[in-house]
């Protein structure tokens, strides 16, 4: 289960989140959704702390940290309960794929290098690209590569994915194969938090669609309200803008 | 003019033959703390840690902005009058201590700029995982960063090579001290130095060799 009780984001005197509270149960799909630089992506940085939270509390699992407070130590753990799928991919560049996915297991749970490699092999056949296991990043497409991304992200055993965008650089081409994939984890119920403008994805796949403007949540809930009965002028105005260029 | 000594030449190859391992070690030896040395003034110059970073600043600017020649005097000649325990330092140490240090000034600054340009999504990626500062360091920035630094460092450790040669004026026979000490028995400067000159650059070459084939090999990973 994650908890996200007020939780700010400041950069200077910009105001990007503006007291998030959140619970996400454990299996659960959210799809976060709004218009640009409203602070989705800085909303899922602040969760794998990869920003540093202004205020505010954060649980993940077992573990609660008031993020102001949080320790060095804190801070790793927090990161290591919760997995980052980038939007630019950001795969190891000097590992194959193999590589890439055991990377976590190697060096942060400190599996022995055998069970390490058995395990990423599995996650690789898993994301269909059992044949791809020692090419490195440069030689692999996009699509390729970002399902290594998730790849590597499940090899976390994260309480939860954390999902950037991740189909916004892709070629067209290449955008059903991650999708696919991450519906594939959706009905294994593996708690996802996603950023994304594939709302096709978001009617299909979400439990519950969040909007958020302005650094704050504004609507909520499952994406047949979301999408066909929003209540706030804010949300029909984003939906009727983005529905038009990309119909669900 | 006479016609050059070919016969002295080729009898003195045997005999320079054997004081190259001496500069071949003084160059090794000297390479290897140099790059340890870099690397941890390049991570104290990245990560800015505070006092170290002032300190690490002045060294790098006092060993680049002397001459090496100057800081060679200053180890051997100039330390054992301040501190006599230092009179026990010997050419060779002094010669390994000067190059160490000249050297790894201007290796950090190319570590340094190296280590910065990794991309920034590859530490995201390092720290969203959980890596520690020093996981990331080891496992992803520093070999990304060593493709990037590999040849300006192979071009120091050419250069280190050569400045071996300073070491004669401290009183060591290296291939340099050798040489001179030849030249001067036989009058045949020109021939003495000559297959000196011929040995310094065959061991370049094989370096330039090793340099392509290391290029090559830490490219793998980024060829389509």
């Amino acid at each position: 289960m994650i908890k996200l009780e007020s939780l700010s984001k400041h950069f200077g005197k910009t105001v990007v989140l503006d007291g998030i509270d959140l619970t996400i149960e454990k299996g659960e799909i959210v799809v976060i959704i709004g218009p640009s630089g409203t602070g989705k992506s800085t909303l899922l940085r602040c969760v794998n702390f990869l920003e540093q939270p202004t205020a505010g509390t954060m649980t993940v699992g077992d573990l609660t940290v008031d993020v102001k407070r949080a320790s060095r130590a804190e801070i790793l753990s927090m990161r290591r309960r919760t997995a980052f799928v980038f939007q630019n991919y950001a795969l190891f560049a000097n590992k194959t794929a193999l590589q890439n996915i055991a990377e976590r297991l190697l060096v942060v749970d400190k599996w022995p290098r055998e069970k390490a490699y058995r395990r990423a092999r599995e996650i690789l056949d898993q994301i269909g690209l059992g044949e791809k296991a020692d090419a490195y990043p440069a030689s692999m497409s996009g699509g390729q590569q970002q399902r290594v991304g998730i790849g590597r992200a499940m090899a976390a055993g994260a309480e939860v994915i954390l999902f950037d965008e991740p189909t916004s650089s892709l070629d067209p081409e290449w955008v059903e194969e991650v999708l696919g994939l991450m519906k594939q984890l959706a009905a294994e119920r593996q708690t996802m938090m996603v950023v994304t403008h594939e709302m096709s994805f978001a009617r299909d796949v979400a439990d519950r669609v969040i909007f958020i403007d302005g650094g704050r949540i504004v609507e909520q809930g499952p994406p047949s309200e979301i999408f066909y009965h929003p209540q706030d002028p804010r949300t029909k105005n984003f939906l009727k803008k983005i529905l038009a260029t990309n119909p669900v | 003019m006479d016609v050059l000594n070919v016969e002295y030449m080729l009898g003195l190859v045997p005999v320079l033959l054997t004081y190259l391992p001496l500069t071949l070690q003084l160059a090794g030896i000297g390479m290897v703390l140099a790059l340890i040395l870099a690397c941890l003034f390049a991570i104290v110059r990245v990560l800015r840690i505070p006092v170290l970073n002032q300190l690490t600043i002045v060294f790098i600017s006092f060993f680049r902005g002397t001459p090496l020649l100057v800081q060679l005097f200053l180890f051997y000649y100039g330390l054992p009058q301040l501190v006599s325990a230092l009179t026990v330092i010997d050419g060779v140490t002094a010669t390994i201590m000067g190059l160490t240090m000249h050297f790894s000034a201007y290796m950090a600054e190319s570590i340094r700029a190296a280590i910065v340009g990794v991309d920034r999504s590859q530490t995201e990626a390092a720290l969203s995982i959980g890596m520690t500062n020093g996981q990331m360091m080891r496992r992803i920035v520093l070999p990304q960063a060593t493709r990037v630094a590999l040849p300006t460092l192979m071009n120091y450790f050419i250069d280190m090579i050569k400045a071996t040669s300073l070491a004669f004026t401290l009183g060591v026979t290296e291939l340099m001290g050798a040489t001179q000490k030849e030249a001067a028995g036989s009058f045949l400067y020109f021939e003495a130095f000559i297959v000196a000159a011929i040995m310094y650059w065959i061991v370049v070459e094989l370096l330039s060799k090793l340099q392509n084939y290391l290029e090559i090999r830490l490219n793998k990973a980024y060829s389509r």
